[in-house]
């Protein structure tokens, strides 16, 4: 059981945190022919936008409801009317993901009530789905952001039925935050492994994992969910949960479908994976194939090898809550030793990290945190590069964002070979970093005229000064 | 911030698109706009003052999706570096904590970091709820002795371009003009020092240490730029200059506007791009300042970079020559980076033109012929079709537009703010040559566009690759 520490300070200095509104927009970036609409000022999604291309290094729709003076203070419904029948007409969405953002929220707007003027006023564009999701960047963060666009996505397209089964093969995975592109990736081999059909909601693997395509160009999301695929849902074998902030959109898709899941904190470190395997063996009546297997015995080994580069050593971490708890569990797993562990906002999840505390806090905090107990690696964003200059140790990036290095979404953490791969980078980084022991030169051996001290100044001179070295 | 007071700001006497309609400043079309806010434009702006404390007072989302992502570099201090923010609660909007909490965060920031100046931006949500930034300012900097600047540029004000200049009349009421310049110390080769501001430049990816060297042989001395690189107490100074040069913007031309009509200091536009414009930079400067010797001086000193610059630059033009550009950017850089790239022996099929004023397009034609295609639409589809039409061999545009090439197979340049390299200045050229050769040269390109040896001729995946290869094979 972790404690929770809020930072008690007026000034966050170097945000950990990323606004609740990117979240909600992240999601609709996984669903195909998709687009997300920001409700607020331009520069919101300007921001956003470059947040996520430079992250992704793709080009990413995002629109704006372009609230300026006027409509700030006389009210910004029309704005809203207007960019949905702009984008309908112009883009011919299948999804349109309505976020608000401090803005509007600020001012107080009613996103349901002017979608329903909106539907009133055009019909003609009743084939569109819009998904409105509340995320005040004064609230959470991006995982919670997340979160809540997932469930407004679940109770916008998922029809309460019961028709568990009707597709015997197919298999929901409710996928959160944390999960990079190549995650999602290698969550679906998985499935495949044991030959399951999965239906990966959002699914950024199949619309950021950075591919050319035939398309030069569209206004939309190239890839992701297929909408036709939200709305079956209801007809999976099983739903598999990957992260507890998903655990509210996780209830609802339960109470509409009745079709029973599975929850995973994460999928990082050999007990997580052989839960998960476990799981999908339970599911599809298969044993578990050879290969995976094979992954299995190749991470044991792994293991082994890098547990002297991991065990006892100190890392700090900053990630939002999800990520945080699984790289924790996963650490942990190694005989590391979290001696920091900061996220941007509090989520209930924190409380069962296998941590003795956990601040909620900014990159400032981690700094001081890793400084005070001697970290030896930080694990955090690429905002945390800075940091750990100053501190003087290595970085693993993770998490959002991470703009300073080519294909961090292609990287992939999870399943045993994710964990592998994990693993070597982790115990690389501290190698890279091993500090030799200083040399010792004899007193004796100096004074018997072969002192190589002079010629390499590096080495320590002794502190015993009681011979003098002949001439 | 007062409806009246935006209205004062957009009309811009100095400004040559002041006599049009202001296509900038309309109200921006929901569901149909790209761009940054205010708030961004004054960050533009101010945030290269490496050695203040930058506070974003506000929920978290300004600061959080955007604190050091800028390309501008600092010789020294790295404060601005320091992402900084009052990342209100819910709390502190519902119970109007907002002041409060900035004043403490003003505190804490001083306690710190002992900032030379705290600038303190303020964003949508508290200029909604009303929170008094100004006063608090006034209040701490009053108590802790700092001096504290209100950047009052919330984001649903306007455009970046406004937020350029709320961002520059800040300065020009709270900073510029509060302390005294040091005398400069004489030269050892006797030669006198004049002093002079530059605005609107932001040292992008460190490039005008490429120019800095000119400046101090020729007895330049920049009191302050406005802001790449600049320090705050050089920014108070920026009322003693002799002479302006705005760099590249439009946007900034109010405060050189009201240098010269509140302190009688003459300014000139230019740019540091190409090695036409690097040279008429320096000829301004020495034309404006009136000393026959600087301008003899001066053109020695063009001489002698032309002259080395050519011979850099020889071998890249070898390999340029006769490539076709399709340059979209805004504005001046409309026709500064055309004289740049003409000067390496390309040809620029068609420019950008969304924003450039009258004066701009006839320096176009004059560059580029009667027939010259100015672009309008700068949308990613009409881009595309424009670069296949003229068959052109790159593509120039801002960071934007990067991914749109690079999807579409086609070679490209990013030519504005978040760039990496630094183009200015007669050094600056070659590394464009560069970056220009090393895109269009790349052997990725060809292996991209063909299709996998197991694709079926007139399958999907062969044809859109075919259309966009052609032109470039034909001139490559």
């Amino acid at each position: 059981m972790a404690e929770i520490i809020h930072a008690k300070k007026a000034l966050a200095v170097n945000p950990l945190k990323v606004s609740q509104t990117l979240g909600a927009a992240l999601v609709f970036l996984g669903i195909r022919n998709s687009l997300p609409l920001m409700h607020g000022s331009q520069g919101c999604t300007a921001f956003g936008k470059v947040f996520f291309v430079r992250h992704f290094r793709e080009p990413v729709p995002l629109q704006t409801t372009a609230m300026d003076q006027v409509s700030t203070i006389m009210g910004a419904d029309e704005n809203v009317i207007e960019a949905l029948r702009t984008l309908c007409d112009k883009s011919g969405p299948e999804v349109i993901g309505l976020v608000t953002t401090g803005l509007s929220e600020t001012q107080g707007t009613d996103i349901r009530r002017v979608l329903r003027d909106f539907r009133s006023a055009h019909p003609e564009f009743d084939d569109v789905t819009v998904v409105p999701v509340n995320t005040p960047d004064y609230v959470g963060c991006l995982e919670s952001g997340y979160a809540l666009a997932l469930e407004s996505l679940i109770e916008t397209l998922v029809a309460p039925g019961r028709q568990v089964g009707k597709r015997p093969r197919h298999v929901n995975v409710l996928a959160s935050a944390m999960l990079t592109p190549g995650d999602i990736e290698a969550i679906k081999e998985w499935l495949e492994a044991f030959g399951l059909q999965p239906v990966v909601v959002p699914d950024v693997g199949d619309s950021l994992d950075g591919h050319l395509d035939e398309a030069e160009f569209s206004p939309l999301t190239i890839g992701g969910t297929p909408r036709s695929e939200i709305a079956r849902l209801g007809e999976s074998i099983a739903t598999l949960v990957v992260g507890s902030s998903l655990n509210g959109a996780a209830d609802l898709l339960q109470a509409a479908t009745g079709v029973a899941d599975y929850r995973f904190d994460g999928l990082l470190g050999l007990d997580a994976c052989d839960e998960f395997t476990q799981a999908l063996a339970a599911i599809s009546g298969q044993p578990v194939p050879p290969r995976i297997e094979r992954q299995r015995a190749q991470l044991q080994d792994a293991m082994v090898d890098c547990h002297f580069m991991l065990g006892c050593v100190r890392i700090a971490l900053a990630a939002d809550p999800d990520l945080l708890v699984m790289l924790a569990r996963f650490l942990n797993g190694m005989g590391a030793e979290i001696v920091a562990a900061v996220s941007p906002a509090k989520a209930a999840s924190l409380a069962r990290a296998p941590l003795a505390k956990v601040i909620v806090g900014d990159l400032e905090d981690v700094e001081k945190q890793a400084r005070a107990t001697g970290a030896q690696l930080v694990i955090g964003n690429s905002h945390a590069l800075e940091s750990a200059r100053r501190l003087g140790v290595p970085l693993l990036r993770a998490g959002f964002p991470q703009y300073d290095l080519v294909g961090a979404y292609a990287r992939s953490w999870v399943g045993y070979r994710g964990t592998r791969q994990t693993l070597f980078d982790l115990a690389n980084l501290i190698l890279g970093h091993h500090h030799e022991l200083e040399a010792y030169q004899s007193i004796y051996r100096r004074s018997a005229g072969n002192d190589e001290n002079a010629r390499q100044p590096d080495l320590v001179a002794s502190p015993a000064t009681g011979l003098v070295p002949q001439a | 911030m007062k409806t009246s007071d935006i209205q004062a700001l957009l009309d811009e006497p100095a400004c040559s698109h002041n006599d049009k309609e202001k296509t900038a400043c309309a109200r921006p079309k929901p569901g149909a706009t790209a761009g940054g806010c205010s708030f961004d434009g004054a960050q533009i702006t101010l945030l290269p003052i490496a050695d203040v404390a930058h506070i974003v007072h506000g929920p978290i989302a300004c600061a959080g999706s955007s604190w050091d992502n800028r390309g501008t570099r600092s010789s020294g201090s790295r404060l601005f570096r320091i992402g900084m923010t009052t990342d209100l609660s819910e709390t502190d909007v519902v119970m109007g904590r907002g002041e409060k909490r900035l004043f403490h965060a003003i505190k804490q920031a001083i306690d710190s970091y002992s900032p030379a100046a705290v600038f303190v931006y303020n964003t949508c949500v508290p200029a909604l709820i009303g929170d008094d930034v100004e006063a608090v300012c006034k209040a701490t900097s009053e108590r802790w002795g700092t001096p504290v600047v209100p950047i009052d540029a919330a984001g649903f004000y306007g455009t970046k371009n406004l937020g350029n200049r709320l961002a520059g009349e800040a300065m020009l009421k709270y900073v510029i003009g509060t302390r005294e310049p040091e005398a400069a110390a004489p030269r050892a080769d006797g030669l006198p020092t004049y002093d002079v501001n530059l605005i609107g430049e932001y040292n992008i990816a460190g490039e005008f240490w490429h120019v800095a060297p000119l400046f101090d042989e020729l007895g330049l001395r920049i009191l302050s730029t406005l802001s790449g690189d600049a320090r705050f107490r050089e920014v108070q100074t920026m009322h003693r200059a002799r002479v302006n040069m705005v760099v590249c913007a439009k946007a900034l031309l109010n405060v050189a506007r009201k240098l010269r009509d509140n302190y009688g200091q003459p300014f000139f536009e230019g740019s540091f791009y190409g090695v036409e414009d690097m040279s008429s930079a320096l000829r301004g400067f020495a034309r404006l300042l009136g000393d026959a010797d600087l301008v003899r001086r001066t053109e020695a000193v063009i001489g002698r970079e032309e002259a080395r610059s050519t011979a850099a630059l020889e071998a890249w033009r070898q390999r340029l020559k006769g490539k076709r550009v399709l340059l979209y950017t805004g504005g001046v850089k409309s026709w500064s980076i055309v004289s740049a790239l003409q000067d390496l022996g390309m040809t620029v099929v068609a420019t950008g033109t969304r924003k450039s004023t009258e004066e701009d397009k006839a320096r176009i034609r004059q560059l580029m012929g009667d027939d010259a295609r100015m672009i309008d639409d700068g949308s990613a589809r009409s881009l595309l079709s424009i670069y296949k039409e003229y068959r052109a061999d790159i593509l120039i545009a801002g960071g934007r537009n990067l991914y749109t090439a690079l999807k579409a197979r086609i070679p490209f340049l990013d030519i504005n703010q978040e760039r990496e390299f630094g183009y200015a200045g007669y050094d600056g050229m070659v590394e464009l040559a560069r970056q220009l050769a090393l895109s269009i040269e790349s052997p990725v390109w060809e292996a991209v566009r063909r299709p996998a040896p197991w694709a079926t001729h007139g399958s999907q995946a062969s044809v859109p690759v075919a259309r966009v290869g052609e032109g470039a094979k034909q001139n490559g």
